[in-house]
């Protein structure tokens, strides 16, 4: 079962709408980002902290999660653990349940997309209402989120004042910004008003303090984690920092490499719920920690760095396959180069197995990664175990992509490749004889489809050479 | 589900163990004018930032209300704020809701300090200056003194303690509300205040 | 990451040359005119005969055994410890950042090591060990090029600055920078076949901002790039042409 990715990127390819709103948008961030991190040393200096930071809090994972557990539990956070999504979903429901919430409102998360937790709440007659404006916007749609921070990224103007009429009583049709915001802003602060629970992420868990950390720039995660009397957060367990200074330099890089903002309009930290004599905020806060193959991910040490990721954005900004075809294409809760490492080691390389090769490997999202996750080398390492697994234990769906004839093909190069007589033989013939191959042949119809056959040299290098009497040694 | 806890702490505990780097040296930046700072990252959100001498407050702070037209303000009242129309966050949310949300023009707290930096002023909500003050009005006022405005974050929070003190909610707030949601357009107010003034207390 | 390069401690009097397998059998003009360059600076220039492939199609395919067979090999050919100059940033990439990880556990890792320590990109060789950037003497008509950071070259290699530099050195070439200069041109080996809609979206946004700069030339010092470019500049009938660096600043330099 392969991803049908080549299928969705045809669709995104033709039309063009979308590519206009991605190129204008990607260029837009790559260069607020830029602008932000203008000065090179500091830029170093910076990320090697903050990949520092993420690999120390991973070695240390299990005795963080039990000191963070501890803390949290002490302030009055109740902490839950599920190995699955759908185990999370459970959770999830059966806290709703037992206060009798029958409408939620919900601040980002990306881990709620990967549970599908509002249509495990709507089949359980729940009804969760996204508050950020984006999520707002493409649950009126319908559609599923196209970037990890800006969810609906791929939608104009145009599209969203249709939606707002079509979906808000009494909304006439306008496509200026403010008023659209202004019509958004009147209807989630009914729901934020009369909301049951309120259910948010979590971008770090601080060990050190047993607090959540969120970041946004609306304050409907503020809201949804303050007005109404009960607050859910889910998040993976791999959002654990060790100390709260660590913090700090996250911070720095988070926001910046984002959307090159400074920093977010909030960050809202949250230790316990309302405390006796406060007159707000929730009166039960429960964490619920998912897993979801992040565990045997951990399991390989070059895989764990995947963990690593804050969740940025930058990486897909930067990807010229991103770019081009947008974030539904991905068919994944996470799209761009962090979802082609991720989503393969979470879902299997057997269902996922696309995702590895949608890559011209160019390291653009390397160079911009603020954690340092060496993508490029995961993507191989992916593509790898899908031909030649290796066995390690953290690889769900190795070797799912043997195929005979790929393997007799890097043989056969390989022979050809490895033994200097072989590789004389075949390179003189293709140069006398390649420019033959039609333009029509299999592979080559692809390449020629779009840019001239190739032009074989009637002389190779190595004859070349021997020819102006190079040495040879 | 114990089970569950006990199952993935026990994963995490059989794999390789990985090395525990040290944390490379960075510094954040320090500002010769952290006033100046702070007020060109917090003008650039469109937050807006007055400077004014400490015992001339409550006279720039009617004026700035009278400019704005508004009408019901919300601040406690060891502040003595000078405004006809003042109310107090003093019973718990559930019994002021419609209140905060839809009657209230301005709100006005206290920052336990600020940051030059990124511009961004910190609140400690307690039992007299809830969180939802800063949030649900349309205009948030801060009072913030001067000597307050640290360089950078991580500066602030050793000075302070944070890790040591936190309270129920921390907040750190750098400007009015806003969104890029909508072709990446900037539009203020979405959830939280459109506004967000700043005195500065000298 | 990028490498961290630093010339040879001592300079050297004697270097191999490595020309690629695309070069080898596509561009051998372009390999040779590397190995010209650095012969009329008086180096003596080695090319072994026994050389083939660096690997790097295996290896990127996820066939990592017999990427790893046909590296010993290259391993075997260029046994002195002299340094190994590429025309390529994707293949010297290849060997200088990637071979110690391929070889380890294996008997030869402590060679890979070494052989590794010593590839270096042609140009960044051509202005850090050679100085040519300095010395090129423009006997060409006026002429306007822009040019391609190939992406293993900028973001393996680190090889940024250098090749504009010797452009640039170049008194009758005008370099006029295209703002897709650092973008992927859609290449990536077995990519162009595996998703070769996405490829050909990416190599025609290249081709436009190349042709939007009015040069007559577009430059690279990369073969797999300049195949994909060259081509699809070619079959959408525009005149630019598509040239490997060495190639370009030989025939600048020097007369036939």
């Amino acid at each position: 079962m392969k991803s049908d990715f080549s299928s969705r990127a045809h669709d995104a390819l033709n039309n063009p709408q979308l590519r206009r709103n991605f190129r204008r948008a990607m260029d837009g961030l790559m260069s607020k980002r830029a602008v932000q991190f203008a000065d090179q040393d500091d830029w170093a200096a910076l990320r090697a902290r903050g990949a520092a930071i993420k690999a120390r809090a991973l070695a240390r994972l299990p005795d963080l999660l039990e000191e963070f557990e501890r803390k949290a539990t002490a302030n009055g956070i109740v902490v839950h653990w599920a190995e699955t999504t759908a185990d999370a979903n459970s959770i999830v429901l059966d806290i709703l349940t037992a206060h009798g919430a029958k409408r939620v409102i919900k601040g980002k998360s990306m881990v709620s997309e990967e549970m599908h937790l509002n249509a495990h709440l709507e089949a359980h007659g729940i009804t969760a209402v996204e508050s950020d404006l984006g999520e707002y916007i493409i649950q009126l749609a319908g559609e599923a989120p196209s970037h990890i921070v800006m969810p609906c990224i791929h939608k104009n103007k145009g599209e969203i004042a249709q939606l707002f009429t079509d979906n808000i009583a009494g909304q006439p049709y306008t496509e200026d910004v403010d008023a659209l915001t202004a019509a958004a802003r009147k209807v989630l602060r009914r729901e934020f008003a009369n909301a049951d629970a309120g259910l948010s992420g979590a971008n770090f868990l601080v060990a050190e303090t047993g607090s959540l950390v969120l970041i946004e720039n609306e304050g409907n995660g503020r809201l949804s984690t303050t007005l109404p009397p009960l607050h859910i957060a889910v998040t993976g367990i791999e959002k654990l920092v060790e100390k709260l200074d660590d913090v700090a330099p996250l911070l720095a890089l988070l926001p910046r490499s984002a959307t090159g903002q400074p920093i977010t309009t909030y960050v809202n930290m949250i230790t316990s719920p309302r405390k006796e004599g406060e007159k707000d905020g929730p009166r039960q806060v429960h964490l619920v920690l998912l897993d979801n193959g992040r565990s045997r991910v951990y399991a390989d040490l070059q895989l764990r760095d995947t963990l690593r990721c804050i969740r940025c954005g930058a990486c897909m900004n930067h990807c010229p396959v991103y770019a081009r075809v947008g974030g539904h294409t991905y068919g994944s809760v996470y799209p761009g180069p962090i979802g082609k490492i991720l989503t393969p080691q979470l879902a299997g390389l057997d269902c996922a197995g696309d995702l590895p090769h949608a890559s011209t490997l160019c390291n653009a999202c390397v160079e911009v990664c603020p954690v340092q996750i060496p993508i490029a080398d995961i993507l191989v390492r992916l593509r790898t175990e899908a031909a030649q697994p290796s066995h390690a234990p953290g690889v769900k769906g190795a070797g799912s992509n043997t195929s005979m004839v790929e393997n007799a093909v890097w043989k056969g190069w390989q022979a050809m490749n490895s033994s200097p007589a072989a590789y004389a033989a075949a390179t003189r013939s293709l140069a006398v004889i390649g420019n033959l191959i039609p333009a029509a042949a299999p592979l080559l119809k692809q390449w020629t489809s779009v840019r001239s056959k190739p032009k074989f040299a009637g002389r190779t290098l190595h004859q070349l050479a021997r020819d102006k009497g190079y040495e040879n040694e | 589900m114990s089970n569950a806890r006990a199952a993935i702490l026990a994963r995490l505990r059989a794999a390789p163990k990985g090395t525990v780097p040290d944390l490379p040296y960075w510094m954040p930046p320090v500002f010769a004018d952290r006033l100046d700072r702070f007020r060109i990252m917090l003008e650039a959100v469109h937050g807006e930032v007055h400077v004014i001498a400490a015992d001339q407050w409550r006279q720039h702070l009617r004026l700035i209300l009278s400019s704005k037209n508004v009408g019901r303000v919300m601040a406690p009242p060891d502040l003595a704020v000078d405004w006809p129309d003042i109310v107090a966050y003093d019973r718990p949310v559930e019994e002021l809701k419609d209140q905060l949300v839809d009657g209230i023009d301005a709100a006005i707290t206290n920052a336990c300090g600020a940051i030059a930096e990124t511009g961004t002023v910190v609140l400690r909500p307690d039992a007299d200056q809830p969180r939802l003050m800063s949030l649900l009005p349309p205009i948030h006022m801060v009072l913030l003194k001067l000597s307050d405005i640290a360089d950078n974050m991580a500066g602030l929070m050793a000075a302070q303690d944070w890790a040591g003190t936190m309270p129920t909610n921390l907040l750190l707030i750098s400007g009015p509300s806003k969104t890029a949601d909508i072709e990446q357009t900037l539009a203020y107010g979405v959830h939280g205040p459109k506004e967000l003034i700043v005195l500065v207390l000298q | 990451m990028p490498a961290l390069v630093t010339p040879p401690s001592v300079p050297p009097k004697t270097v191999y040359y490595f020309g690629t397998c695309l070069i080898d059998l596509f561009y051998p003009a372009a390999g040779l005119a590397g190995m010209e360059l650095l012969k009329r600076q008086g180096l003596r220039v080695v090319f072994p005969q026994s050389q083939s492939c660096c690997g790097q199609p295996a290896y990127n395919s996820g066939h990592r055994d017999e990427a790893r067979e046909v590296a010993r090999a290259q391993l075997d050919a260029f046994p002195e410890d002299w340094p190994i100059v590429v025309p390529s940033g994707s293949c010297a990439g290849m060997m200088r950042v990637h071979y110690p990880d391929l070889f380890a556990g294996d008997r030869d890792h402590a060679r890979a090591v070494a052989f590794a320590g010593r590839v270096y990109e042609l140009s960044w060789f051509l202005v850090h060990v050679v100085g040519l950037d300095e010395k090129l003497v423009d006997r060409g008509e006026k002429v306007q090029v822009t040019w391609h950071g190939s992406c293993h070259s900028m973001r393996e290699m680190g090889v940024v600055d250098e090749p504009k530099r010797l452009l640039r050195g170049l008194a009758n070439v005008t370099l006029v920078e295209n703002p897709r200069e650092k973008e992927c041109c859609g290449f990536g080996g077995t990519f162009a076949v595996r998703q070769p809609e996405i490829s050909a979206a990416m190599v025609a946004d290249k081709i436009a901002a190349i042709g939007e700069t009015g040069a007559a030339r577009v430059v690279s010092g990369d073969c797999g790039c300049l195949m994909n470019i060259g081509g699809a500049l070619d079959k959408a009938g525009k005149p630019i042409r598509a040239q490997h660096l060495a190639e370009f600043l030989l025939e600048r330099c020097h007369e036939e």
